[in-house]
């Protein structure tokens, strides 16, 4: 049904970042067994990944919204400042202006909207370079926080701690420890954020029009235009609900951190976008999937884990290890997609 | 037609052909900059001769600051523009690479002690291998983009995750301090030239580039592969080759800078030298208006925005800006400077200018 209606294009490319998306799973499981096997009984308890899952909530929120950018061919560096800054601006609501928590749910969204509106606007109304338009916003979320608040402290409001430190038990996923206790396995409130979102996205992008738009302005917006698709709308659209999700992302960083601090979320925009690569995201547009991202995000902190539990402690080792696997998957999909190009003119 | 609607018209249309010159941003902005400071704060511009602590003469004030520091930036934007012309993409691991280059002019010049009481090898030597160091990782880069055809963001992101742990690795985390003052003469001052150095080393490079680009087709293959790399293949240009050859080329630069940034403070910080210069040194090109999708560029424009945005940044500071909330004030000039330089825009204007052009002709007929 959806392949007849969808354009023979984006069908061969959806088929690739299915393809692309396979191999990252497959990568993923694989690292996951062989860290059970050679790191032993750490990476067999449940809580384990539960615990990647706790870490990476909003991480997996902003790839996802970095994913639906990239899809339509563009690209948005200032998530990561934006999380600092939703960070900042509801510690210093929550203890300083006495907010309450839904006060600072909803400036973190607020924060999001404004980013997205003015960022949108900038790339889609007036073509400007993604790059360059998320670059001033980078820039200005980092100053702004500052300006909001310059030293780092931690949120003591009540309400607020006593939501951020509820836990969802999952159950018989809990483990036994050496006296036969019986320790329920749990998740944050972040990560039922997160796996909502990654459903509504992956729905939004399978099965409905704006989604399929997404494909086909990122694929090619010349052709998008002539099938009646408005692009400058479509590309609007992609940047706000990105700016949105990284405010979302932000509060659910912030649920997970209780804290706000300058400094929090560095460098986490370009984690987005290795987690989209690694999940099969091209950043020329038109080729991406929200499940591929989710397991990206997986397979980075995974690898990350496994680093820490070699005891490699130096700083170094993370970082190198990261950009290696990085590497890795870049000519993994320079070499697919080249394959398969090469496939389709035979 | 009276001959002083003649001269308006004139006028008009001389001014918009001048907006239309792509040295005309850069300029206009420079200019607001500096009308802004004479209005502030002329003090601004005054340039006091000093004696430093070692008893040389010194020039200092802000403006020399600002050839001093955008010195660096400088240097980067020719390498920057370079790739942004051939490979339609920008390196954002400069700063990380910096690192890099640093930290090897560090150790070569120290070896395995970390205090050395003098260098253990000439400093000709560490620069050297510094730029031997720079342009394999400048290559390493060049080939992702060029053989791989991985958009060149993604795939300079690799060494910008990996740059300064590379750097720090280099030298077993130990953060060597070179004692000896000639080292420090390539960030600071030449004793008895009360210019800084920097500002030679830019000036000799900018001197390089303008003779590689009269004189051999770099600029032209570059451009030809930036706009259209399948058809400059059938011209006979291979473009894998043109665009390895830029990345190298920043490679070269980043080399450059690393050397002035190690010799300023005859030391190292792997996680805060060059932080963010990327950001600055794609800010320059894009400032000179050249386009960030690659093809045609203007090195001139792109050198001339690398010393306005030190301009902008020195102002900043002046005015008592905290360096944390800096980033803020530039992101709203950055923003009103790309905007009124989008192509969009600039039609618009120009389409009102040619509105109340007819208009004033009308009237006056």
């Amino acid at each position: 049904m959806e392949n007849r209606l969808a354009p023979k294009r984006s069908i061969r490319n959806i088929s690739d970042t299915n393809l692309l998306m396979f191999i990252n799973i497959v990568v993923f499981v694989l690292m996951y067994l062989m860290a059970i096997l050679c790191l032993g009984s750490g990476f067999l308890k449940p809580q384990n990944f539960f615990n990647i899952l706790n870490e990476n909530a909003s991480l997996i929120i902003l790839s996802c919204g970095m994913s639906l950018v990239m899809i339509t061919g563009g690209i948005d560096i200032s998530v990561g400042q934006v999380t600092a800054l939703v960070c900042m601006s509801c510690a210093v609501l929550l203890d300083k202006h006495g907010g309450n928590v839904i006060t600072s749910m909803c400036l973190a969204v607020a924060i999001g909207l404004a980013f997205g509106l003015v960022q949108g606007t900038l790339v889609a109304y007036l073509e400007i370079q993604p790059f360059i338009v998320s670059l001033a916003g980078l820039f200005f979320a980092k100053g702004l926080t500052t300006i909001v608040n310059a030293n780092p402290f931690n949120v003591e409001h009540k309400a607020f701690v006593q939501m951020r430190s509820t836990r969802i038990e999952v159950p018989f996923m809990g483990s036994y420890n050496k006296k036969g206790m019986y320790i329920p396995a749990y998740i944050e409130i972040g990560v039922v954020v997160a796996i909502v979102v990654v459903i509504l996205l992956f729905c939004l992008l399978r099965w409905t029009r704006l989604g399929r738009n997404f494909y086909a302005v990122g694929g090619n917006a010349q052709s998008a235009r002539l099938l009646g698709i408005n692009v400058k709308r479509t590309k609007f659209i992609a940047h706000l609900l990105c700016s949105v999700l990284a405010g979302i992302g932000g509060y659910v960083y912030f649920m997970h951190v209780g804290s706000g601090s300058p400094s929090h979320a560095d460098g986490a925009e370009m984690n987005a976008i290795a987690s989209s690569i690694i999940g099969g995201t091209l950043l020329t547009g038109g080729v991406g999937n929200i499940v591929g991202t989710f397991f990206g995000v997986l397979s980075l902190s995974t690898i990350k884990n496994i680093v820490s539990s070699l005891g490699l402690d130096e700083a170094w080792w993370t970082n190198i290890t990261v950009a290696f696997m990085l590497c890795l998957f870049l000519l993994i999909q320079s070499i697919v997609l080249r394959r398969k190009a090469a496939g389709a003119k035979k | 037609m009276t001959p002083a609607t003649n001269n308006k018209n004139a006028f008009v249309s001389g001014l918009r052909s001048l907006t239309r010159k792509q040295l005309f941003i850069p300029i206009a902005a420079l200019f607001a900059l500096i009308i802004f400071n004479l209005i502030a704060d002329p003090s601004f511009f005054v340039i006091k001769l000093g004696y430093n602590s070692a008893n040389q003469p010194v020039l200092s004030g802000y403006l020399i600051t600002i050839l001093d520091y955008g010195s660096e930036l400088a240097i980067l934007a020719i390498g920057m523009t370079l790739v942004t012309s051939a490979s339609g993409g920008q390196d954002i691991s400069v700063g990380a690479a910096i690192a890099i280059a640093g930290s090897v002019i560090l150790r070569v010049l120290c070896g395995t002690d970390s205090r050395p009481d003098h260098m253990k090898a000439p400093i000709i030597v560490a620069f050297l291998v510094a730029c031997v160091v720079a342009m394999i990782f400048g290559a390493f880069n060049g080939a992702l983009v060029a053989f791989f055809k991985i958009q060149p963001m993604v795939a300079t992101l690799i060494l910008f995750t990996a740059g300064r742990s590379i750097a720090a690795w280099i030298n077993n985390n130990e953060l060597p301090i070179i004692a000896e003052p000639e080292f420090s003469y390539f960030g600071t001052f030449i004793p008895g030239i009360p210019i800084p150095t920097p500002v030679f080393i830019a000036a000799a490079c900018m001197v390089v580039i303008f003779l590689v680009l009269k004189f051999t087709n770099l600029g032209l293959y570059s451009q030809a592969v930036g706009i259209n790399p399948h058809s400059s293949r059938l011209n006979g240009i291979n473009p894998a080759i043109v665009k390895l050859i830029t990345y190298m080329i920043l490679g070269l630069c980043v080399a450059v800078v690393g050397l002035i940034k190690v010799s300023r403070i005859s030391t190292i910080n792997y996680s805060v030298v060059a932080k963010d210069i990327e950001m600055d040194a794609i800010l320059a090109v894009a400032l000179g208006g050249n386009s960030l999708g690659g093809g045609k560029f203007n090195m001139a424009a792109s050198i001339m925005g690398a010393y306005i945005i030190q301009f902008l940044t020195t102002t900043l500071y002046k005015f008592n800006v905290d360096s944390t909330a800096l980033p803020a004030y530039k992101a709203v000039v950055v923003i009103i400077l790309v905007v009124l330089s989008a192509p969009v825009v600039r039609e618009r204007i120009n389409k009102a200018k040619k509105a109340s052009a007819k208009k004033s002709v009308k009237e006056a007929a």
